[in-house]
């Protein structure tokens, strides 16, 4: 069965592709990606905005992006008239966190919440937190309505799947059972767990409280007793764009590098994704090296070694040696591609040639859109 | 690199971090020493790099060296490691399994960030530490496969951090050995990268934030390093896009290839990228050279890693020197 070509312009040009979420392993250009594909859509007519999440610096430049906004801002395109419209924000995960503690709270409370010292690390360095904050954004920007179109960067995580598990990470963290039964079980209403435990348990928060300091799980408890009237809301929130996740508007592209690590990956996901029943549109395979000369590899080396023998010709030399490394090289990459589309066939593959130097402006981000629709 | 005895290994995303480090821990094995590899990631890394079973929370021997030499691997656990740290100070008995059950472990773990840091490197200086009955170090050396450039600093010094919370007890005794041992000669951060504008980048700022750490960087790993082809006067001009196709289409000729236009041209086109790349990675390297640290260089090898492949690059690494 032949592999698909993942059609990225029928893709931006749909008109209920509302969300288009670019996930992936760290490191694979993710970034970039949903850069490139927000510049396509705005160019070819949609009203798109890109959230980004933690883009290197001058590809943030690229899109005007000087600093944290945690609004989208309209970016100012040069050389080129979009028929559409593109904006682009950076993610304030901390903001984002504050924005939502303030509309769930009332004024007193959401200053004690702010205050806690424990909302302080929660907020800032919780390894789920910029995933929870990066869903929240996107819910918020797809319920004001205002785009065509949004595009997502996820956060650079080692696994493409913690974008789908953070929330639930944090969830779990912020409900509060495991810090009222560690803070004092009883008052909890933890018997029946403690009948179970026994005296373990109290050793266990006993040990846990010395290892993490008395001070903190107190601040913990402090912050899951304010935090417990507006949990609800967060919890409501995050379900409904989960469930925006997995509505027919949304498509994942999975991005990934002709690497194994980052292949394996983007399987995991493309697993998870069929598993949580959420639309994917395929997969992305970024700085790939095709071969541009038909010409075998074997053959370019016999050459290049009898002209070495010689001894003169030294630039077509090179340039037969340089031709051999790069079939090499292609070849590699086939065969890791290939492995995944045998084991995920029918999933559409569009593949990105390396650009020979970095991509830091929009005019960068142009050609990279062109290769994507190229497939 | 001579004198350390815990070498981390850390680098950008997709640099090739766990190849790297067991590559290192097979070439400081090489000669008849005993060297644990050990991971903190929960991703399995090493299983996969030596294709073998997930590994457990045990060290075993995963490879010989030459020359008599062994590598054990250890994929440390920071749920295990924590219920093998209550259990020096607490009877938890089947407490355990059943809080492992419930999340608990996971939830504690994760409630105070840098617990299961703390957790990790705690374990790490216990290998380093650890003593045969010879009164020996069990282990010539410790290498670790470390989190990413990005968050290695805060990963070795949350001991440090953390050692603010427990002012008594068991706890600050331990986190002030782990602190002792991470900003000592015994250990080393080596920082692999790619000759590329990011990675080189990232292993500057990280070898900034270390030095302010008081940590000590060990050598640059280059990783990938693919042979100029091109003479080095060419690169300016084919960079540049002039190439001289005719001078080409003779050699070609000269060589029994008599080729179409179109697949000239893409030679040409090869040449102009390869020339491009040349030209970036000259540019990475001077900046490199600005960290003024060792540096080793593995070539890119074409065909994929798999276990010889570890073996060839650890070879080279001995060769550079690295014992």
């Amino acid at each position: 069965m032949s592999t698909p070509a993942l059609k990225t312009d029928e893709l931006i040009d749909d008109p209920s592709t509302k969300v288009i979420v670019c996930c992936g392993s760290g490191g694979v250009g993710k970034t970039t990606t949903a850069a490139a594909l927000a510049v396509r859509a705005a160019e070819r007519g949609r009203k798109t905005v890109v959230l980004t999440i933690d883009p290197a610096r001058r590809l943030a430049q690229a899109l005007g992006l000087r600093e944290l906004g945690n609004q989208p801002r309209r970016v100012e395109v040069d050389g080129f008239e979009p028929e559409g419209d593109l904006s682009a924000m950076m993610l304030d995960m901390r903001r984002t966190f504050d924005d939502m503690v303030h509309a769930h709270a009332g004024p007193e409370k959401a200053k004690e919440v702010l205050a806690n010292p424990f909302y302080r690390t929660i907020s800032s360095s919780f390894s789920g937190t910029q995933e929870y904050m990066a869903m929240e954004k996107l819910g918020q920007l797809a319920a004001g309505g205002e785009w065509d179109l949004i595009i997502v960067d996820t956060p650079p995580s080692r696994s493409a799947l913690d974008f789908l598990d953070a929330p639930q990470r944090l969830s779990t963290a912020l409900d509060g059972r495991m810090i009222k039964l560690l803070a004092g079980p009883a008052k909890a209403g933890g018997w029946g767990l403690r009948k179970i435990v026994g005296a373990g348990f109290s050793l266990f928060a006993k040990a846990v409280s010395t290892i993490v300091g008395g001070q903190l799980l107190a601040d913990a408890s402090a912050f899951v007793q304010a935090f417990d009237s507006m949990f609800g809301g967060f919890r409501e929130r995050s379900t409904r764009t989960y469930e925006l996740l997995r509505s027919g508007g949304t498509a994942f592209l999975v991005v990934a590098a002709p690497e194994p690590d980052a292949l394996r990956e983007a399987s995991y996901f493309v697993e998870r994704l069929a598993g949580e029943s959420m639309p994917l549109a395929g997969l992305v395979v970024n700085r790939t090296h095709p071969v541009l000369a038909e010409l075998p590899g074997p053959e370019a080396l016999t050459a290049a070694e009898a002209l070495e023998r010689r001894g003169d010709s030294p630039l077509a030399a090179a340039v037969l040696r340089l031709h051999a490394d790069r079939v090499s090289v292609a070849q590699r990459e086939q065969r890791l591609v290939a492995r995944f589309t045998r084991a995920h066939q029918g999933v559409p593959v569009a593949r990105v040639p390396a650009m020979p130097s970095d991509v830091h402006d929009l005019a960068g981000l142009r050609q990279i859109g062109e290769q994507l629709s190229a497939g | 690199m001579a004198r350390a005895r815990l070498h981390v290994v850390t680098g950008k995303g997709g640099t090739g971090k766990t190849t790297m480090a067991a590559a290192l821990a097979i070439a400081l094995a090489t000669g008849g020493r005993r060297v644990l590899l050990a991971e903190v990631e929960g991703r399995q890394g090493i299983a996969q790099l030596f294709d073998t079973e997930p590994l457990p929370y045990a060290e075993q021997r995963i490879a010989s060296a030459p020359g008599g030499g062994e590598v054990r691997a250890l994929h440390v656990d920071a749920e295990a490691a924590l219920l093998d740290y209550l259990s020096m100070f607490y009877n938890l008995g089947i407490a355990g399994r059943t809080l492992r059950r419930m999340g608990a472990i996971d939830f504690a773990t994760t409630l105070a960030p840098g617990l299961r840091d703390v957790l990790l490197t705690g374990k790490i200086k216990e290998t380093v530490g650890r003593t045969g009955d010879n009164g020996r170090h069990l282990y010539d050396a410790v290498v670790l496969d470390a989190p990413p450039t990005g968050r290695i600093v805060k990963f070795l010094d949350v001991t440090r951090a953390m050692a603010d919370l427990a002012k008594v007890g068991p706890i600050k005794g331990q986190s002030e050995g782990v602190v002792r041992l991470l900003h000592s000669d015994d250990t080393a951060v080596h920082l692999v990268t790619l000759l590329e504008e990011m990675p080189v980048r990232e292993t500057l700022d990280a070898v900034a934030e270390l030095d302010g750490a008081d940590l000590r960087p060990g050598a640059v790993i280059v990783n990938r390093v693919r042979p100029p082809r091109l003479p080095a006067r060419s690169v300016t001009s084919a960079a540049g896009g002039r190439v001289d196709a005719s001078r080409i289409r003779t050699g070609l000729e000269t060589a029994g290839l008599d080729l179409d236009e179109d697949v000239l041209d893409g030679l040409v086109a090869e040449t102009v990228e390869h020339a491009i790349r040349v030209q970036a990675e000259s540019t990475a390297r001077e900046h490199l050279a600005e960290s003024d640290l060792p540096a080793l260089e593995l070539p890119e090898m074409t065909d994929g890693v798999d276990v010889a492949a570890l073996y060839e690059m650890a070879e080279i690494m001995v060769e550079q020197g690295v014992r």
